[in-house]
């Protein structure tokens, strides 16, 4: 199976402090990886990694490598970059414009004017997000006005937009209610056909359900995030390798 | 139990100053507008709405209050000023928001803040000694260097600051979420800025720039002591029509000014009915503000 994100040896300060620490990590093309752990264990920050969203935080400060198809991914031009890692945030944020404006905003900020291949590319993205059903005549109205299930979908539907090889994902069900949580769940088993999903989730039942593969973030008194363990997800459920995830899960699952 | 009543009856003497205050304040304007309208009515009366509003000759020695030229004159230096100022104050308001490091914020703020305390006479004299001067040079006859362009200019830096602080706040209260959804698409900084900050802002942005407008309007020192004050009907100079811009004027607040000292009688009421006009004029200006500031503030995030 082809690596489609590497770290390796990834270290992540914001101004002194030291917020991830070491991590080698290879994370699997058109699979799911979730990241999982306790709260400030530094998995958004791992996440923002990948799209260099860090990069606008002042004071933060890297050493270690990170890769996308075994390219510096440093190397890469941040706008670039981000055209090729789609993100989806833990509270829905479609911008105040129109459904059909909100899809079509990635494609004609890289340039995109012809109005037919907007539409076109707007109803694939929606189709793609399971939205085009439920919003097909209705693409003038405010993407403010869906509910918050329909909203998330909407940003995924963004994201797609653009073409990108991998979708982040941060906590993007944890403001949802259980029947719109449902339904991004499974369009993240939808989306892995074509997709690198990396998500970061604080429910293990989530995680099991929806991922292939699982990192376990963990930190302790001094704060540092540290990867303890890297593995198909059916492992790390069943047959941890190391106590401290065996610990969280079982304590998680309660 | 004692201590607690005398607090709230504190607290009830405060609400009432409050309640009076807010009162009051009402009460000056309701009594503002009742006087001015008041003085105003015998030019009504005898002259006739119509001669009032849409006549430009203005001959008080024979009895001739048209006011059409200074209501043209008021609204020709506002859309001066708005052109000029506005790129101006919406570069300072986006470079503030958006783009300028904490330090350099730390001098901008105040130095463009420092240009609403200047008074309006001093700017009136820069305008007489630097912009007048440089706009005679333009080669055109008849210009005297008095007019409209050197209005607009001075008006343009005195709507500056009011401008500017009333869009960076509305550039500021863009919800950051907007932003970063808007660079994880691979937006660039400034398309970010464009295309989802501005827009997301409007209406607070547009609120800014009427309150600018209604500030221009009731300028008066400044515009005096630079539009050459002629109460002809502004014309451009030659057949190239942009040198209107270059023509003397007067404005309805320039008008009352300069002639209230000394008028009597019809001549002094209709000087009232010009602030009349001034008074709605602003009325209407501050209420599509109003309107706006409130469409800002009912726009739904997706904060929850
Ligand atoms: N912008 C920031 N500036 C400084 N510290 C931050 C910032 N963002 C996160 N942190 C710190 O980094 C650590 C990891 O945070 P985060 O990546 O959000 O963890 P998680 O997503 O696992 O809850 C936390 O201690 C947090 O306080
Ligand atoms: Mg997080």
């Amino acid at each position: 199976m082809n690596t489609k994100l590497e770290t390796i040896e990834f270290n992540l300060y914001y101004g002194d402090f030291h917020a991830l620490k070491d991590i080698s990590v290879k994370i699997p093309e058109k699979r799911v990886t979730a990241l999982i752990g306790p709260s400030g264990s530094g998995k958004s920050t791992f996440l923002r990694t990948f799209n260099r969203m860090n990069d606008l935080i002042s004071g933060v400060r890297t050493h270690g490598d990170v890769l996308i198809d075994n390219v510096d991914l440093f190397k890469i031009d941040p706008v670039a970059l981000r055209q090729n890692i789609g993100m989806v945030f833990q509270k829905p944020n479609p911008f105040p414009k129109s459904i059909f404006e909100n899809v079509a905003y990635g494609p004609r900020v890289t340039g995109l004017r012809d109005h037919k291949k907007l539409e076109e590319i707007v109803e694939s993205s929606l189709r793609s997000a399971a939205l085009w059903d439920e919003v097909k005549d209705d693409l003038a109205k405010s993407g403010l006005a869906l509910s918050g299930g329909q909203q998330q979908r909407l940003c995924i539907a963004r994201a797609l937009a653009v073409q990108p090889t991998v979708i982040l994902m941060d906590e993007p069900a944890a403001s949802l209610d259980p029947i719109a949580t449902q339904k991004i769940e499974d369009l993240i088993h939808t989306l892995s056909e074509n997709y690198t999903i990396v998500i970061v989730t604080h429910n293990m039942q989530q995680a099991g359900r929806v991922s292939d593969y699982t990192a376990f973030f963990y930190t302790d008194d001094t704060r540092t995030g540290r990867l303890v363990e890297f593995d198909e997800t059916k492992i790390i459920f069943t047959n941890p390798a190391d106590k401290r995830t065996e610990d969280y899960i079982t304590g998680r699952f309660g | 139990m004692k201590e607690k009543s005398g607090r709230m009856i504190a607290d009830q003497t405060v609400k009432y100053i409050l309640f009076i205050s807010a009162i009051l304040s009402i009460i000056i304007v309701l009594a503002i507008a009742y006087f001015i309208f008041r003085e105003s009515i015998q030019a009504w009366k005898e002259i006739g709405f119509t001669n009032i509003i849409l006549k430009s000759v203005w001959r008080p020695g024979q009895d001739q209050y048209g006011i059409l030229a200074m209501i043209v004159g008021s609204i020709a230096v506002t859309i001066g000023a708005i052109v000029l100022g506005v790129p101006l104050a919406l570069g300072t308001a986006i470079f503030l928001g958006e783009i300028a490091p904490k330090g350099v914020q730390a001098l901008l703020r105040p130095a463009v803040q420092l240009l609403a305390g200047i008074p309006s006479v001093v700017y009136g004299l820069f305008g007489m000694v630097v912009l007048v001067p440089i706009i005679r040079r333009i080669n055109v006859p008849g210009n005297s260097g008095y007019g409209l362009l050197a209005a607009s200019i001075v008006l343009a830096v005195m709507i500056l600051p009011t401008i500017t602080s009333i869009a960076e706040d509305a550039i500021r209260a863009v919800p950051d979420s907007y932003r970063s959804g808007s660079l994880a698409l691979g937006a660039t900084k400034w398309q970010t800025i464009t295309k989802v900050v501005l827009p997301a802002g409007r209406s607070g942005i547009i609120a800014g720039i009427i309150l600018g407008v209604g500030r221009a309007l009731g300028e008066t020192m400044a515009m005096i002591m630079v539009i050459g004050n002629s109460v002809k009907f502004p014309k451009p100079l030659t057949a190239n029509p942009l040198t209107f811009y270059l023509s003397k004027a007067r404005t309805l607040t320039g008008n009352i000014a300069v002639e209230i000292s000394y008028a009597t009688g019809i001549h002094e009421s209709a000087l009232f009915a010009t602030g009349v006009v001034l008074f709605a004029l602003i009325i209407i200006v501050n209420a599509s503000a109003r309107w706006f500031i409130k469409r800002q503030s009912s726009i739904p995030t997706t904060r929850q």
